[in-house]
């Protein structure tokens, strides 16, 4: 029997922790994320979660933590934001080299300087390259149902690599929703307590974590590559699962309306919303937008994306990150990729918006689209490849 | 490590590239690093042990006769033991090969 309640998406994040048991939480409070590491705490010190919740001092130290932790076989959990997440960068990296399967809710929000609390993806994009299994939600019922998923996928003999479930700091972060919580029942029968392949115990000693002369690093790299790009399969093996125990849909790459539309929107995380309430208003006025979200991230869903992209004559990414002087957004680089890599010839646009917590409303969205179906390829001020949503110029 | 490293396809590292025979560090002779080694004079040496225990690498060993002396197959040739030595009993030589 599941239940539904209405809500704080945080704090519905560390329920869903719970309800996946996790055994190790290691992580330092920031904004955004607080909430979620706060309630953790709490019930674990009220006795509700039988966990070790290890204090540290940094976020560094954090992730620290939970390798260890992951690497003695323990379910381990963690979360963090933005300057956080800079913090546990280089840590990431050996998590995804060590093939633990650690779970983070990564709580997307802005990078200093200026210093912003407020959400956009700079954090994730300067992480996407970090080796884990990465997806995107949009909503608080996919924070909760990916969290209980991200521990299926993460510890399956076929992947082992740490997964983020990636959600909007504040506007999915801090929102009250209704969530439909499954029963303790049914989770566990969908996730089984974690089957190590290695521990670290003084019963059997192994070692983890050693050096490669040149002679083996690039072949233990590639190994991790071929893990993290073999993990597609599990990833769709497992939301097939979860939509036919619980009933709710998860797909590699989500669309909305692409049947009839030519041109389709791709975006990640919470902005799908407006762009849906976008697609609506443009419908009643006879016009047909699509969006396309690949809701996984990391592997890249190239094939996917390519079965519902490759009819399209325009397709407009937008994101969430200044391209940091690079031609382009770091999502809009990936599409360009796919667009070459199979020879279609279609017009592709970009455009940054939301950063720092800039809001973008549906009207905005249309705005874009006008511009979009109205000309050719446009040209943007200063001869930029991408266009920046309400930039004040 | 059951053959060596340069023979070794990417699909055949362990997950992780997890080491699960303990101690097998003992088949990578690491002695060829070395560009000086440590030579003792026993006539400073009180064999006190002070390089057996400073020695990072556990490449010197106690004779039967109670000298100390260096198992040239791993020792690096780092000089702790020389700097450590009371006495003064150890010279580092320069290799010649």
């Amino acid at each position: 029997m599941s239940t539904k309640k209405g809500m704080e998406v945080s704090i519905a994040a560390s329920v869903a922790a719970k309800l996946a048991r996790v055994e190790a939480i290691a992580a330092y409070p920031i904004t955004p994320q607080t909430h979620i590491v706060e309630h953790l705490a709490e019930l674990v010190a009220n006795g509700e979660l039988e966990a070790a919740y290890i204090n540290v001092e940094s976020e560094h130290s954090a992730m620290s933590a939970c390798v260890g932790a992951s690497a003695t076989g323990a379910r381990t959990f963690t979360s963090t934001s933005s300057q956080g997440m800079e913090l546990m960068h280089e840590i990431l990296f050996i998590a995804s080299g060590m093939r633990l399967p650690i779970v983070m809710a990564a709580v997307n929000r802005a990078l200093s300087s200026p210093l912003s609390i407020w959400g956009d993806h700079s954090d994730i994009m300067a992480a996407r390259d970090t080796g884990w299994v990465m997806v995107f939600c949009e909503n608080g019922q996919e924070v909760v149902d990916s969290i209980i998923m991200a521990f299926k996928i993460a510890e399956d003999r076929r992947v082992l690599l740490p997964m983020m479930v990636n959600l909007d700091g504040f506007s999915l972060s801090h929102v009250i929703e209704p969530i439909e919580f499954p029963s303790q029942e049914d989770v566990d029968r969908f996730l089984p307590p974690y089957n190590p392949l290695y521990t670290l115990h003084p019963d059997k000693p192994v070692t983890m974590g050693a050096y490669a002369m040149p002679e083996l690093y690039t072949e233990a790299k590639y190994s991790q590559e071929m893990a993290i790009r073999n993990s597609k399969g599990v990833v769709k093996e497992v939301m097939d699962q979860f939509s036919r125990e619980f009933g709710r849909t998860y797909n590699l790459v989500e669309t909305y309306n692409t049947e009839k539309a030519d041109t389709v929107f791709m975006a990640l995380g919470s902005i799908n919303e407006n762009i849906k309430t976008a697609i609506d208003s443009l419908k009643e006025q006879g016009k047909e937008l699509g969006l396309v979200s690949p809701r996984l991230f990391r592997p890249f869903p190239a094939a996917e994306l390519f079965e519902v992209l490759k009819d399209k004559k325009k397709i407009v990414v937008l994101e969430r990150a200044m391209p940091g002087g690079a031609m382009n957004g770091p999502l809009f680089n990936e599409v360009a990729s796919l667009v070459v890599a199979n020879g279609m010839s279609v017009q592709l646009e970009n455009f940054i918006f939301g950063l720092g917590g800039r809001d973008v409303e549906p009207e905005e969205l249309m705005e874009v689209y006008e511009q979009v179906v109205s000309s050719g390829k446009i040209t943007h001020a200063d001869n930029k490849n991408y266009g920046v949503i309400g930039v004040r110029s | 490590m059951a053959k060596p490293m340069d023979q070794y396809k990417w699909h055949e590292l362990t997950v992780g590239c997890v080491i699960e025979d303990v101690g097998n560090a003992m088949e990578y002779k690491t002695g060829d690093w070395r560009s000086s080694k440590p030579v003792w004079n026993r006539e400073k040496c009180t064999k006190c042990g002070l390089c057996w225990l400073f020695c990072p690498d556990a490449a010197i060993r106690q004779r039967d006769d109670g000298f100390y002396e260096a198992d040239l197959d791993y020792c690096k040739g780092c000089g702790i033991c020389a700097k450590e030595c009371k006495p003064g009993a150890i010279a580092m030589v320069e290799e010649e090969r």
